[in-house]
């Protein structure tokens, strides 16, 4: 099959690329970012998704799949930008896929989705509603992206397109919102909570990909690996320091002291759990993890020292 | 688990939480993050109030199923959540096989430090339709007070009264197929005899009400507490009845509990 990712610079789409060449497809990829040495077989053309080049390579290649990561999830980078190129982004992926006749087009969106707050439930199914925007406002652009591709489902029927949300990934990348945060030697943590943290090995999470589409779905979906395990035991086995400090003076010391600059909408992702059910894209695709919660903190630690 | 957890922990707790029949992973956590070193501490401390300061007498607790769901639903009894506790208490220290009773705990409890954490490992979730819902279909044994924070507001001469029932349970029941266990908890109100509740103030706090009894703190008193477990209650319906048809069911369990707190509240 003839595949194209945008955004295929991104660790995770690496590894999604990787897999699918040696799954024999053909894969192509756009990103704004350079990818120097990609293995050989992979096209990677060398600009942005919202531009008329990229829409070129939709005409010229004529796709019959579409992986659509190029969506920007690192904070670091201003709102107003994020936004642009969110939601430009993706509805030009989606466009392109409808006027250049691609089968189906994969959206790779997160768990953080749903939000965490105090009274929001375990376990959340594809059919709750987005609370991120109330809880953690910089990540509403995310949000409004996902609800965007999954508005493709009735735009363009004719369209397969696949929604996943993932939940954190780790591994040896050392990449993606989870490893950015457990980076430092010492984590900071809100004194008496513990939320629960829902996380997998980036390899699970690139199989889940590429499951998805050899499955042909249709449709949105929580995707997840092991159970998820309390942020204190995560941090303890990734061989760091848990620093718990009192809520009020969390703002201060975020990117002090050695601990991560973290946006003030992040304090409810250290006091309360997002944790997804991802029994139907288990029952729909028969994807199980290879890896459990001990081998995956086990690889990040070896790679992060 | 350190040297002081070791110190508090009851063996026989420690050997029940073993047996709960729970899918608990190598880190002992099961997947909604309930723990057994937790469990061991709370339910530790909880038997020693259950054993040597209450002495509580469970009765009919072969009316609880060994095995899958089921909903425990009682009256509140005492100005905090002791009836609750005891509840715990007694699913696991005298049934067999033991069971964990998960309580659906006020949504002010996730807000507040070390409560929040101590809630979540023990199972004990704020109070969603969501974690309800999902529990029960996971074959886990819910704890329910239908009067709600009313219902723990109740002054000492209204210990015996039960206030509005809410009607979700009943509800909750149907949709799940849920036998319900009508259960009447006395002597709560004798324990912690509350005169008078401050509403104002612990509104600042973020609580539904603060209760005050004739020594000011609810500390209870070493009265005996009494728990009857009734005969199940299985209900047939939809779960999309008019509120009427529910309100009536709601009634009958209501009733029934009424009847075993008039029962057995004589012979104490």
């Amino acid at each position: 099959m003839k595949v194209l990712i945008p955004g295929i610079t991104g660790r995770l789409a690496r590894l999604v690329a990787r897999k699918l060449l040696d799954g024999g497809h053909e894969v192509h990829g756009i990103d704004r970012r350079p990818w120097p040495d990609p293995p050989k077989g992979i096209e990677v053309v060398q600009v942005d998704i919202r531009k008329r080049a990229a829409e070129d390579v939709f005409r010229t290649l004529r796709p019959e799949a579409v992986i659509h990561m190029a969506t920007v999830t690192h904070l670091t980078v201003r709102n107003e930008d994020r936004y642009r190129i969110n939601l430009y982004g993706t509805r030009a992926v989606f466009d392109h896929c409808h006027h250049y006749g691609a089968k189906r087009c994969i959206f790779v969106g997160r768990h953080t989705y749903y939000g965490a707050a105090a009274d929001s439930s375990l376990y959340h199914g594809e059919e709750d509603p987005p609370m991120a925007m109330t809880t953690f406002p910089e990540l509403s652009d995310l949000v409004a992206a996902d609800l965007y591709a999954g508005s493709a489902l009735w735009r363009y029927p004719e369209l397969d397109t696949c929604v996943l949300r993932l939940c954190y990934t780790l591994g040896p990348s050392l990449s993606g919102t989870l490893a950015t945060f457990l980076r430092g030697r010492h984590v900071p943590t809100v004194l008496g909570f513990d939320p629960l943290y829902q996380f997998m090995h980036e390899e699970d999470a690139a199989d889940a990909i590429a499951v998805a589409l050899e499955k042909q779905l249709r449709g949105v979906y929580n995707v997840a690996g092991p159970q998820p395990m309390p942020l204190s035991m995560l941090i303890r086995q990734a061989g760091r320091t848990a620093v718990p400090v009192p809520e009020l003076l969390l703002k201060l010391v975020f990117g002090r002291f050695g601990l991560p600059q973290l946006p003030p909408g992040a304090v409810a992702h250290l006091k309360y759990p997002v944790v997804v059910d991802d029994s139907s894209f288990r029952a729909k695709t028969g994807f199980q993890h290879r890896f459990d919660e001990d081998a995956t903190i086990a690889d990040f630690r070896r790679a992060a020292g | 688990m350190s040297w002081l957890d070791q110190w508090l922990a009851d063996p026989e707790v420690v050997a029940r939480v073993d047996r709960l029949e729970l899918p608990f992973n190598q880190h002992g956590l099961d997947p909604y993050g309930i723990a057994k070193a937790d469990l061991v501490r709370f339910l530790s401390a909880l038997a020693w109030l259950y054993r040597s300061y209450f002495h509580v007498r469970a009765h009919g607790i072969e009316n609880v199923p060994a095995r899958g769901r089921a909903m425990l639903v009682g009256n509140h009894s005492g100005g905090v959540a002791l009836d609750g506790a005891m509840v715990i208490a007694s699913m696991l220290l005298e049934r067999e096989p033991p069971r964990l009773a998960q309580g659906m705990a006020e949504k002010f409890i996730n807000l507040v430090p070390f409560a929040s954490e101590w809630s979540s490992r023990c199972g004990q979730f704020t109070g969603l339709p969501e974690h309800a819902a999902r529990l029960l279909e996971d074959e886990r044994l819910l704890m329910v007070f239908p009067e709600g924070a009313r219902g723990t507001a109740k002054l000492y001469w209204q210990r015996r009264s039960l206030v509005h029932f809410g009607s979700g349970f009943l509800r909750l029941a149907l949709a799940t197929k849920t036998p319900i266990i009508p259960f009447a908890f006395l002597g709560g109100g004798e324990a912690i005899p509350t005169v008078l509740n401050l509403y104002k103030l612990a509104g600042l706090f973020g609580m539904p009400y603060l209760p005050v009894t004739p020594w000011i703190a609810p500390l209870p008193l070493p009265v005996r507490l009494d728990v009857y477990y009734g005969e199940p209650m299985i209900f047939e319906g939809s779960a999309r009845e008019e509120d009427a048809v529910i309100e009536r069911q709601v009634d009958e369990v209501k009733a029934k509990i009424a009847a075993m707190i008039a029962a057995h509240e004589e012979h104490r």
